[in-house]
């Protein structure tokens, strides 16, 4: 149920970093969310398209992209994508994995935005 | 018009990634140990805490509590019979507590022991009971040093396995209410191996707060914590 909150903080991130675009229109949101990131998309989804009335943002997309698991295994030396999450166990080797390097992110990874022309 | 595309590359919770960083920071200078105690509504994570201010007092600690609830200060009042300074957060709906409520509860705390003017520097170990939820606690990092997972033999043993993302996140696992293990028919093979299935490796904690069973263990465990030997 937190996702109203993190869709509230995407508006604010990219209403701020899209000032610097003056009169430029939002189109596209694109995100990087880790499987273990604890975020639905669907609710995200819904969430958004009632957070974004009456922003800047009015009418943009949300595109989520999903990241696997990635955990690096101590005993065979290699990276791997978890299987399953009810599994943290190398997928290589089998051994218990506890050294994760891709799953928690939670990013705004761009925007797509239609800038005015400038006036010549 | 020209379309465009940004890169931000920017955490959506960074501005309470930035506001846990300096909690933590505070807390480490101040020299408390902070926990971030998560679990279910009603796994009894307020009852383990009870015992936990209430001896960690009797064996002279100076503990301190803040306690999230979307609503009521029951909590608060329960914790506050130890005697320790308790701090209820009161969050409306909201499903979590996040650094911000942290950092806002701590600024007005008057009663919080002090050393030379720094409040947090008189304490050894500040518990923080979150909001009874498995979900959204775990995308919040609040400055702790030890995020505590808590399970009851009576939600199933397959609880870690249904919220991964927490039990992964989690420093030490701790299972309540095993007195009442066994009426349950709670097979304590199988949530040892689910836990580790999850997060290998985790301390794990068989505790019942009404015998006092685990409790030691769990006594120690702190107290190591806080000497910086283990967590």
């Amino acid at each position: 149920m937190h996702e109203l909150s993190i869709a509230a903080s995407i508006v604010d991130a990219v209403t701020e970093s899209a000032a610097a675009y003056p009169g430029a229109r939002v189109k596209e949101v694109r995100l990087r969310v880790g499987a273990l990131a604890s975020v639905i998309e669907d609710s995200l989804q819904f969430c958004w398209g009632i957070t974004i009335e009456g922003t800047p943002l009015e009418g943009s997309k949300l595109v989520v992209r999903t990241l696997p698991v990635v955990t690096h295994c101590e005993a065979c030396g290699q990276d791997g994508e978890l299987e399953s999450l009810q599994s943290f166990r190398c997928p290589h080797c089998g051994e218990p994995a506890t050294d994760l390097r891709q799953g928690r992110e939670l990013e705004i990874d761009s925007i797509e935005i239609d800038e005015v022309e400038e006036a010549v | 018009m020209t379309t465009r595309i940004v890169e931000l590359r920017r955490g959506i919770l960074k501005k309470n990634d930035e506001l846990a960083a300096g909690l933590r920071g505070r807390f480490g200078a101040a020299g408390v140990l902070v926990l971030n105690l998560v679990s279910s509504p009603g796994t009894g994570k307020t009852a383990f805490l009870e015992f936990t201010l209430r001896e960690l007092r009797a064996r002279g600690a100076k503990v301190a509590a803040l306690v999230g609830d979307l609503e009521t200060d029951n909590d608060a009042r329960r914790l506050a019979a130890s005697g320790a300074p308790v701090r209820q957060i009161n969050t409306h709906g909201i499903c979590h507590l996040d650094a911000e409520m942290i950092d806002k509860h701590l600024a007005g705390w008057a009663d919080l022991p002090g050393e030379n003017g720094v409040a947090l520097a008189g304490l050894d170990y500040l518990f923080i009971e979150n909001v009874g939820n498995l979900v959204c606690p775990s995308s919040y990092d609040l400055g702790e040093k030890i995020r505590v997972a808590l399970l009851s033999v009576t939600e199933g043993e397959d609880k870690p396995l249904k919220y991964p993302t927490l039990f992964n996140s989690a420093d030490a696992a701790v299972i309540t209410k095993m007195d009442i293990a066994e009426p349950c028919g709670f097979d304590r093979e199988l949530a040892l191996k689910n836990i580790n299935e999850i997060r290998p490796g985790i301390r794990i904690f068989e505790t019942s707060a009404k015998t006092g069973a685990g409790m030691e263990e769990w006594l120690g465990y702190l107290a190591e914590a806080r000497a910086g030997r283990s967590a």
